[in-house]
């Protein structure tokens, strides 16, 4: 359910190298490898030798992301079984980064959003962050009364995973949570749900 | 901005600081206190002069959080369309003048890890409230601070001894460079950079800092540029209807302002928005010298900030 009026829901304007970056930090989660794959046909002379590359397959397991990837010769490359142990590794390395770094990201909303409150905690502003969504437009969601957060949201409404209430999920984001918002959808009439829908697939 | 929010004050203390360079304190006429502000705010003082009403923008110096009195540093420029002169030869211990609210277009982010602040001779002045608003929260800061000679330097013994080591200066005459590519290099991470200085200096700072791979978000400037003149031309209001001269040395806002109508402002140096016009027609060419509208928007010609810009023409038609 987009809502236009939200202005905390993200906008991903797309990858694009930043000729001028000293080292580039590239996330990629999934299809969010293609993504960096079609950049590579944008980048000037040297680009990857100046960047780092961390992948987790998730989804695209199987797709041969990784060698396609590797291929373009990255500085370094690491990829990861899990979002949680690609976030370790980027964690580690927006520690030792210094001013010239840019950071880029495609994927899943929710692992865009697992980078980006990491980059925020490192002092990156959030605007200044190279944004791409590829594959399922899952959530993660949390939830507004219990505060759990449940994963891999592609309806609503939906029951939270925690306590069972049914949310409505709501394009309201939070960037320090890494969290889309969900609210108790038969607060005023309790057991009137309304039909479910399949919107985030 | 009204002349009903300025605030009526005195000049308590008038000393001349460096060479060209005056310090000024404001104190209120009824003693009311003044409204704290944060570090980089300025302030627009009103001076009245025979017929002419000259309006500058000054960046407040003091701790931010004290409100007994204010204090702005001027200095005296060679090609003054008249208000710095008039602040250094008019305006006395005991003058009266009317001052704007404090405004700050020139903040601290206080989202960085380390703030590096470049100053370029009497762009060190926001610098001054920031930097007292930096040591008071305990975020780590640096000041590179170039001057064309000693003399010409406002506040650095000040400084040296305030901030200690964390005070970098430069001295053109000494032959000594302020090492922009080393400071640009290596940075930690969240590292914010903020240069107040003449307009050359800024470019210089913006260009290398881009080109340093430097995120836009991380990098702060704030320019105090006066209107440039040109040849003269008229100004019809449409909403006004009015027609107004503007002459060589006078920008359309103060033009618009002497004729009576109310225009909003803020930095009055082209930088901040505010004064976004509507250009309705304009026998002539728009010369569009401000830092604010994008290109695209000013090739349209249907905008016009008329702190600073002005037309090469006979009349331009605006939506005041």
């Amino acid at each position: 359910m987009l809502s236009p009026g939200i202005i905390s829901r993200p906008v991903y304007k797309g990858l694009a190298p930043d000729a001028h970056a000293k080292h580039n930090l590239i996330a990629a989660e999934g299809e969010g490898a293609a993504a960096v794959l079609d950049m590579a046909a944008k980048t000037p002379e040297g680009f990857f030798a100046r960047s780092v590359i961390l992948f987790c397959a998730t989804g695209s397991a199987g797709k041969g992301y990784e060698d396609k990837l590797k291929a373009l010769a990255p500085a370094s490359y690491w990829d990861f079984p899990t979002i949680p142990t690609s976030i370790f590794r980027l964690k580690g390395a927006l520690s030792t980064a210094s001013m010239g770094t840019r950071l880029y990201v495609a994927g899943t909303e929710p692992f865009i959003a697992s980078v980006m409150k990491e980059a925020i905690e490192a002092g990156i502003d959030y605007k200044s962050v190279i944004t791409e969504h590829r594959g399922s437009a899952k959530r993660r969601v949390q939830c507004v009364h219990c505060k759990g957060f449940t994963e891999n949201v592609t309806a609503s409404p939906f029951v939270c995973s925690h306590c069972g209430l049914s949310l409505f999920v709501r394009d309201h984001f939070s960037r320090r949570l890494a969290a889309f918002q969900g609210v108790c959808v038969d607060a005023e009439a309790p057991g009137e749900v309304p039909p479910v829908e399949e919107l985030y697939k | 901005m009204t002349m009903s929010t300025d605030i009526a004050v005195r000049v308590s203390e008038a000393e001349t600081i460096a060479q060209d360079v005056k310090r000024f304190r404001f104190v209120t006429l009824d003693g009311s206190p003044l409204p704290e502000f944060s570090g980089g705010a300025h302030t627009v003082v009103t001076m009245h002069d025979g017929d002419r009403v000259r309006r500058n923008p000054y960046s407040l110096m003091g701790s931010p959080s004290d409100g007994s009195s204010y204090q702005i540093s001027v200095l005296r420029t060679v090609d003054s369309r008249g208000g710095s002169a008039f602040m250094h030869d008019k305006v006395k211990t005991g003058s009266e003048l009317m001052i704007s609210r404090p405004v700050n277009l020139f903040p601290v982010d206080r989202r960085g890890r380390k703030h590096l602040l470049i100053a370029g001779g009497i762009g060190i002045t926001p610098f001054m409230s920031m930097m007292l608003q930096l040591t008071r929260e305990e975020r780590p800061f640096e000041l590179h601070y170039a001057n064309r000679t000693a003399g010409r330097a406002a506040y650095v013994s000040h400084l040296q001894s305030a901030y200690g080591h964390r005070v970098h200066t430069y001295f053109d005459d000494k032959q000594q460079m302020l090492p922009l590519a080393r400071l640009l290099d290596g940075q930690p991470l969240g590292t914010h950079l903020y240069v107040c200085g003449p307009s050359g200096m800024i470019d210089w700072v913006l260009k290398s800092a881009r080109e340093a791979g430097w995120p836009d978000e991380n990098v702060h400037s704030e320019r105090f540029q006066a209107p440039p003149s040109g040849k003269p031309f008229t100004v019809t209001l449409a909403r006004s209807k009015k027609t107004i001269e503007v002459a060589e040395y006078q920008s359309v806002l103060e033009a618009v302002e002497a004729a009576g109508v109310d225009a909003p402002y803020l930095c009055r140096g082209g930088a901040c928005g505010q004064c976004e016009t509507a250009v309705l027609s304009c026998e002539g060419t728009l010369k569009h010298n401000d830092h604010y509208l994008p290109d695209d928007e000013k090739a349209s010609g249907k905008k016009i900030m008329i702190c600073v810009s002005r037309i090469d023409g006979t009349n331009v038609v605006l939506d005041l």
